[in-house]
């Protein structure tokens, strides 16, 4: 018999894991724009990431879809809980998404749609970063509803993961310009990256020390009998920062993007081991939270059919425009 | 007038949602008649066709943009808003969604890059290909959708069990009793609306230059297509009245104005003003038996009146009946611009009948608003019930904070105007310049099908020398 609320659990776990990936960088673009405020730079920066930005923004919204299809409670029961940041969330993504649209037609208001695209994304970023904080600080339900108060959000520990979430996102950006441009572009970049690099090593830090402060669960998980088998894993995490502060200091260009990925995985599965086996930190677990098991046999179906196809087409996508992004790149507007 | 946080949850829903169906209207029909342009240059080799295939490209993706960013909030809000809905229906709803996710929104999401950007770096053959993807895409996604909505209207193959839905059979979850011709009904008017508005397009540019033949191609197509559409829009409209009546008989008395079961065949009433608190429709016109005769095709045939319903069961009576005329109005007068089109095309004269072109123009928002109007007809006919018999709206929402509800409305609001204002400012900027001049080449291209892997190179090349950092 197969274990659907798992499967469905590590397929959501992967689609989370797609939207850093991809999303990260993109939102990444618009929260290092500010540094950069030449125009033609920032035509570049953006048109680095106009034909891939919408596709992977898919990837959250499939997060959100799954958790509706396979664990309605979770959705039910988390997002009044998380009410504003998610609210100022959407709001960030409008502003940022539509300016793609409208930065490169307008003139006069070329300052605003700047301000729209680096605001909204890291109004965004800041948001999913405080969302995801609150979630792993434990959200208070009672009988499938979301009993706590408006502001429970709120914490020193949720602005920490927003700020940390903000440094994750700009370091993903860096690194894949420091790949899709050349030249001073480039090496601007470049020098950009170090200090990005230690905060977010401080992040990392910082959240690895705090979480098991917070939830004594998480505490017991990484400090109990499991150690000997989780060290490789904040082990991991210092030689990847010590490759990307040397991949920095040379001419490397796929490593500082990629270094920072391995950086990010190995947060990001830190924090599914801390979770684990709750879907709903503290107290519910996967099994407890899932839908009917005929929900999630219809919805596997499709998922196992189709989301190959979907890796294979974007994948193609991204071959199409493979390369170094120029000022000059054909566009459509 | 003091709002419950349930009333400031359905204003935000409400608005959200007519906000956002705008967009994806537009661009579903857009990319049916964006890939069949792009197929017939491919056939042709006639540069007209790839103008205004690019041109309408460029309206496509600034539609595109904002119906996506309008959607994502729609998403988020089922379970911000309205958890106990879905914590109810999650189950049935959710994988519905999540259909709709994988099979349409990455598609369209996946392919729109190379649709929009690739010209120069994927062959003509590949472009068409992605083309085709975007277009298939904004279909399989209405058809989700409309199954979600449609279910919630006329739920099947369900079970309840602890207060929730359980699914059990998933063909009749996803072909429940209204699905089918709530699609077909669906499909057509977002073809007929940006069908609409290709037409008011081309018959605005007609209007200052009678001899722009890109402009007169697309009219001609835009027409020649509404005359297929809509007229099937009316004998589809009359199906799904028909489904109505059998499912959902107290939406069909509100749409009527019908307070009265009447024997031995029911009246139509064209106009009134229905009164909830008195129970009656006040200044009412009507036709013995009409009402029969296009409700159960017969002559005798019973409609049940409101009154057979509770009170607290029975929709908003004034809203419906009005929102109901201006869709079937609005719906009579484009099968009259169509045919009139036809009768001018047939004759010669449809780019040069001043007359003709000026309703043409003045038609371009119609398809929309009778859309709207539609829309406000079915969901507000649903009400009290969120899940059709089986949970009241009411009863869906999340125990969120009036505050919460009312700041969130507020900013959405606000962002709306001032991002959405914007955006349809640019389409309407838009729509008025035309095509570029670099879209319409002057001397016809090579044999494009052959042309090899950069079909457009020579012309597309030009155009960036002309641009400077690739925007106009």
């Amino acid at each position: 018999m197969l274990d659907l609320p798992l499967i469905w659990a590590a397929i959501i776990a992967l689609g989370v894991w797609m939207y850093v990936v991809l999303d990260g960088f993109d939102l990444g673009v618009g929260i290092i724009f500010p540094f950069f405020p030449d125009d033609t730079d920032r035509q570049v920066m953006m048109n680095s990431v106009a034909p891939v930005w919408d596709g992977n923004e898919t990837w959250m919204v499939l997060g959100g879809a799954g958790l509706f299809a396979a664990f309605p409670v979770v959705y039910s029961a988390v997002f009044p809980a998380l009410y504003l940041p998610l609210v100022l969330m959407l709001v960030g993504l409008i502003l940022r998404g539509v300016a793609f649209e409208i930065r490169a037609r307008s003139r006069r208001s070329r300052p605003l749609w700047d301000l729209a695209f680096s605001g909204g994304s890291i109004l965004a970023t800041f948001c999913q970063g405080v969302a995801l904080g609150a979630f792993i600080q434990g959200i208070r339900v009672v009988d499938r509803e979301f009993a706590g108060g408006p502001f429970d959000w709120l914490t020193a520990f949720s602005l920490f993961t927003g700020f940390g979430l903000l440094a994750t996102f700009a370091m993903l950006g860096c690194g894949w310009l420091v790949f899709k441009t050349e030249g001073e572009l480039q090496r601007r970049m470049r020098r950009l990256m170090p200090a990005f690099n230690l905060v977010l090593l401080a992040v990392i830090a910082g959240v690895s020390l705090w979480t098991p402060l917070i939830q004594p669960t998480i505490a017991e998980r990484w400090f109990g009998p499991a150690l000997a088998w989780l060290w490789p894993v904040p082990l991991a995490v210092l030689a990847c920062a010590w490759g990307l502060h040397r991949a920095l200091s040379g001419g490397a260009e796929r490593r500082p993007y990629l270094l920072t990925l391995a950086l990010v995985t190995l947060g990001y599965a830190g924090l599914l081991i801390s979770i684990w086996p709750n879907l709903i930190p503290p107290t519910i677990s996967l099994w407890e939270a899932a839908a009917p098991e005929s929900s999630l046999r219809f919805t596997l179906v499709g998922a196992l059919v189709i989301l190959p196809l979907i890796l294979a087409y974007t994948a193609w996508a991204y071959r199409v425009f493979r390369g170094k992004v120029r000022a000059g790149d054909a566009g459509y507007h | 007038m003091d709002f419950s946080t349930l009333d400031l949850a359905r204003i935000q829903f409400a608005f959200t949602v007519s906000f956002h169906i705008v967009f994806p209207a537009i661009t579903i029909g857009l990319a049916s008649f964006i890939a069949v342009l792009e197929g017939l240059w491919l056939k042709t080799g006639d540069p007209v066709y790839l103008a205004l295939c690019r041109y309408w490209t460029r309206v496509f993706a600034l539609c595109f943009a904002m119906g996506v960013v309008s959607g994502v909030v729609m998403s988020y809000q089922f379970g911000t808003n309205w958890s106990a809905f879905s914590n109810f229906a999650g189950s049935i709803t959710g994988p519905l969604l999540t259909y709709e996710v994988l099979s349409a929104f990455f598609l369209e999401a996946g392919f729109l890059g190379v649709m929009l950007f690739g010209w120069q770096r994927v062959g003509a053959r590949a472009h068409f290909a992605a083309t085709l993807a975007v277009a298939a895409g904004t279909v399989i996604s209405m058809f989700w959708i409309l199954s979600s909505n449609s279910w919630m209207q006329t739920p099947a193959g369900y079970r309840i069990e602890a207060g929730r839905v359980v699914p059990e059979d998933w063909m009749a979850i996803v072909f429940n009793p209204s699905f089918p011709h709530r699609f077909l009904h669906m499909a057509l008017a977002v073809f007929i609306a940006s069908m609409l508005l290709v037409a008011a397009t081309s018959a605005w540019h007609l209007l200052r230059q009678r001899e722009h033949r890109p402009m007169r191609i697309s009219l001609r197509m835009a027409i020649i297509a509404l005359c297929a559409l809509a007229p099937m829009q009316a004998l589809v409209g009359d199906a799904l009245g028909l489904n109505t009546l059998t499912h959902q008989p107290a939406k069909i008395a509100a749409i009527e104005g019908l307070w009265e079961t009447e024997r031995g065949g029911t009246g139509l009433t064209l106009f009134g003003w229905p009164d909830m608190q008195a129970e009656t429709t006040r200044h009412a016109i009507r036709i013995p038996h009409l009402g029969s005769l296009i409700l159960t095709h017969s002559w005798e045939g019973e409609i049940p009146g409101l009154k057979q319903f509770a009170p607290e069961d029975r929709p908003n009576s004034t809203i419906v009946f009005w929102s109901f005329r201006v869709m079937v109005g609005l719906g009579i007068l484009m099968i009259l611009l169509a045919f009139a089109g036809l009768w001018l095309i047939q004759r010669g004269r449809i780019h040069v009948s001043r007359p003709f072109l000026r309703c043409a123009v003045a038609m371009g928002p119609a398809g929309l608003v009778a859309l709207l109007a539609g829309w406000i007809t079915t969901e507000v006919g649903r009400q009290p019930w969120v899940v059709y018999g089986l949970m009241r709206t009411a009863n869906g929402i999340s125990p969120v904070t009036h505050q919460q509800v009312s700041v969130s409305l507020f900013l959405f609001v606000m962002v709306y105007c001032v991002v959405f204002g914007t955006g349809i400012y640019y389409l309407l900027k838009l729509l008025h310049a035309g095509p570029q001049h670099d879209e319409t080449p002057a001397a016809p291209s090579s044999e494009p099908a052959v042309a090899g892997r950069h079909p457009l190179q020579g012309a597309a090349l030009e155009k960036d020398a002309s641009q400077g950092d690739g925007h106009a």
